[in-house]
């Protein structure tokens, strides 16, 4: 087997006298499609903005291809592409305007695939319309046509599929499956049954917390 | 690092130490406190200008360093937790804040009282004044921060960064305040320009001025501690500690 | 089923050879922040009415004597012009903070620092730069003598960008907060006083006709300091905030 990509070693996390995790241990190889289960308030959030870097209340080591990540925490964030709940997208933007933000903060992205990648969202015809004027669902495609850039290999997704129809979904699913087939990885956390379930590891933070 | 350095970071190693040191410091505090007032106010001679008025600045002067030093310990320690992430030097800081705050109240409060009679108002902008009067903003902007954040170690990063900014401003605000001072109004009785106090006035003032940081030490260990035991309610040790004291 | 392929992943050698050009992404915040402000126009015209009623309210509560007014005329533009920016300040980080993009901005590879040196910059072209210029307008209201035009434009432009990034410390640290505004106000005010020192006392100088220079100096020293160091405290407490 390949080296880990990403490795979470002894991980602690207390949320308001509450111990989310205790000595959590998993590693995450190239190709892996992760899932991160648990009961709403199970800390699967947490984690995965624990994971990202975005928040530092936690102990224990997180090691990116067998580095820690505070060490090279630019180096991290180039190979990181992150989908939280607000899904980053301003709403007096165009959603043409809100991907070359994007564009210009991720020095990988090359400006000219943008139209195909919101294309490939769904929104062709609407990369003129300020966001406000789009519906939630067309917002979160917004920021989902970021996977259509990137050239990220981590994949951190948090609920990437709120308010996505159910086409839109199938579309998104084969998309992970094509980026763990090329090598790369994706944490993710969702409410929907997933067709791609064989291809899916899980890790259930209620029955690993052990407290 | 040396060894010492971690074992402050252990809260329970931190609640013990400061359990051992209090009633030495506590001891020292009261009575350098009682001598130095009891000298200061009935034995040191008046002043050949402001006559028994002066007195004040026994309280006044040692509140007023107090002020600063606490100050600068509370962004210390701050910069300490935010930069090795040690959770006492947190709760040093935070209980760093609420004692700076009331001895530049009390500074000011003693600079108003002694206004009276120097000046003929409770109040003058005098450069010393309105620079304690800023400190005391800054005090109380920290305490504002400290307690709208809900998380508590988020809280004490937050107010560790505002401390550390309002440290690095402290001797800009010091110096446009006397800038401004001496741009606005001459120079008349500065509350302490004595370029030459005998010894019976000086000696008293030094020993409430230690006095007065034995009894910081003291108040900010008992802060601490208390600090200590809610924040780490539910470790063992505390729990042990609990059951010894009632059984 | 879309037949859109993936970009290719980045090549292990690219990322590690990595250039960065911090004048790309300053400019690139700039222009996004320039063109969020210009599609709100009234989050950019409030400031200044603010500014102009501020004013406006000295002449009723004191008096409309034209001496009086005119020795009050340098504190009450500057303190007027000190409370717009603050006015202006809470709004900073907030919407980008609510709607997640501070999070993708704290992720991106880019340095923070420039950035957040981009940001407060356009804040301060859509605050700091249109009070400097309205400046006169309140300043003919308060019979400001003509001589004080000169001090009262010079210090209100080098001093109002200290006071942007000064308050962008506020704003960063209170970001999470729900009821930021107030709080910015208290834990700002206090930082803001040097500013406002130096800046009146240079208008002050310029209607006595004394020289400028030395005044115009100090607010450029605070100036400086504040890009120096301004940028690292708000980077530091857009963290913390985000993480909290």
């Amino acid at each position: 087997m390949a080296d880990p990509l990403l490795q979470v070693v002894d991980l602690f996390c207390e949320r308001d006298d509450r111990v989310l995790f205790n000595n959590l241990n998993f590693s995450v190889f190239p190709g892996e499609i992760l899932q991160v289960e648990g009961q709403n308030g199970s800390g699967k959030t947490t984690l995965l903005r624990i994971l990202s870097g975005l928040s530092r209340h936690f102990e224990g080591e997180i090691l990116w291809r067998g580095v820690s990540v505070t060490e090279q925490a630019e180096r991290f964030r180039r190979e990181l592409l992150y989908f939280g709940h607000n899904a980053g997208v301003k709403a007096v933007l165009t959603p043409e305007e809100n991907l070359a933000w994007y564009a210009a903060l991720d020095t990988d992205i090359d400006l000219q695939h943008i139209p195909k990648a919101l294309n490939a969202v769904g929104l062709k015809g609407f990369e003129d319309v300020p966001c406000h004027m789009l519906s939630a669902g067309q917002n979160r495609r917004v920021s989902l046509a970021r996977l259509y850039l990137s050239r990220a290999p981590l994949w951190i997704l948090d609920e990437p599929f709120t308010a996505i129809d159910k086409k839109g979904v199938a579309a998104k699913e084969a998309l992970l499956l094509e980026h763990a087939a090329r090598g790369g990885t994706v944490l993710l956390t969702t409410h929907h049954e997933l067709d791609l379930s064989r291809h899916v590891r899980r890790i259930n933070l209620d029955e690993l917390s052990g407290t | 690092m040396p060894r010492w350095f971690y074992q402050l970071a252990s809260p329970r190693w931190c609640y013990q130490i400061t359990g051992k040191l209090l009633p030495g410091f506590a001891i020292a505090s009261i009575l350098l406190i009682v001598i130095g007032t009891v000298w200061g106010l009935a034995f040191a001679p008046p002043d050949y200008q402001q006559g028994n008025s002066f007195r004040i600045i026994y309280l006044h002067v040692p509140a007023a360093y107090m002020a600063q030093s606490i100050y600068m310990t509370m962004a210390l320690a701050g910069a300490i937790g935010l930069i090795w992430k040690m959770k006492v030097a947190d709760m040093v800081a935070k209980s760093c804040a609420p004692i700076g705050a009331s001895l530049a109240v009390l500074a000011l409060a003693t600079g108003a009282i002694w206004g009276k009679p120097t000046w003929g108002s409770w109040w003058v902008w005098d450069a010393r004044l309105t620079s304690m009067l800023i400190l005391l903003f800054l005090y109380l902007g920290i305490i504002a921060l400290n307690s709208a954040i809900e998380s508590e170690s988020t809280a004490a990063q937050s107010t560790a960064v505002l401390a550390l900014v309002g440290l690095v401003n402290i001797p800009i605000i010091k110096y446009s305040v006397d800038w401004w001072n001496t741009l606005h109004q001459p120079a008349t009785f500065k509350i302490t320009a004595k370029p030459a106090m005998p010894p019976d006035m000086w000696i008293p003032l030094l020993i409430l001025v230690i006095g007065f940081y034995c009894f910081f030490a003291v108040t900010l260990m008992m802060r601490l501690r208390n600090e200590i035991i809610r924040r780490e309610r539910r470790a063992s040790w505390v729990r042990e500690l609990l059951m010894q004291q009632r059984g | 089923m879309s037949e859109t392929k993936l970009q290719p992943l980045a090549e292990l050698q690219q990322i590690e050879n990595a250039d960065y050009r911090p004048g790309k992404i300053f400019i690139a915040t700039l222009k996004r922040e320039l063109q969020l402000a210009l599609r709100r126009r009234s989050d950019l015209v409030n400031p200044l009415i603010f500014f102009l009623m501020v004013a406006t309210l000295f002449p009723l509560g004191v008096s409309p004597e034209p001496t009086i007014l005119a020795t009050l005329a340098p504190g009450v533009v500057w303190v007027a012009a000190l409370l717009s920016t603050l006015l202006a300040m809470d709004s900073m980080f907030r919407s980008d903070y609510e709607d997640g993009s501070l999070e993708q901005i704290l992720l991106s590879p880019q340095p923070l620092f420039v950035v957040v040196l981009g940001k407060v910059l356009a804040h301060w072209m859509m605050t700091g730069l249109p009070l400097t210029l309205m400046a006169p307008l309140i300043a003919v209201m308060l019979f400001l003598p003509a001589e004080g035009m000169s001090g009262l434009m010079l210090s209100l432009l080098i001093g109002t960008p200290t006071l942007s990034l000064v308050g962008a410390i506020g704003a960063a640290l209170t970001v999470g907060l729900r009821k930021g505004g107030v709080l910015i106000s208290l834990l700002v005010l206090p930082l803001y006083i040097p500013v406002l020192i130096f800046g009146t006392a240079a208008v002050e100088a310029a209607v006595t006709s004394l020289p400028l220079a030395g005044h115009l100096a100090l607010l450029g020293a605070l100036l400086a300091l504040g890009i120096a160091l301004a940028p690292i405290a708000i980077a530091a407490a857009l963290r913390i905030s985000v993480s909290g």
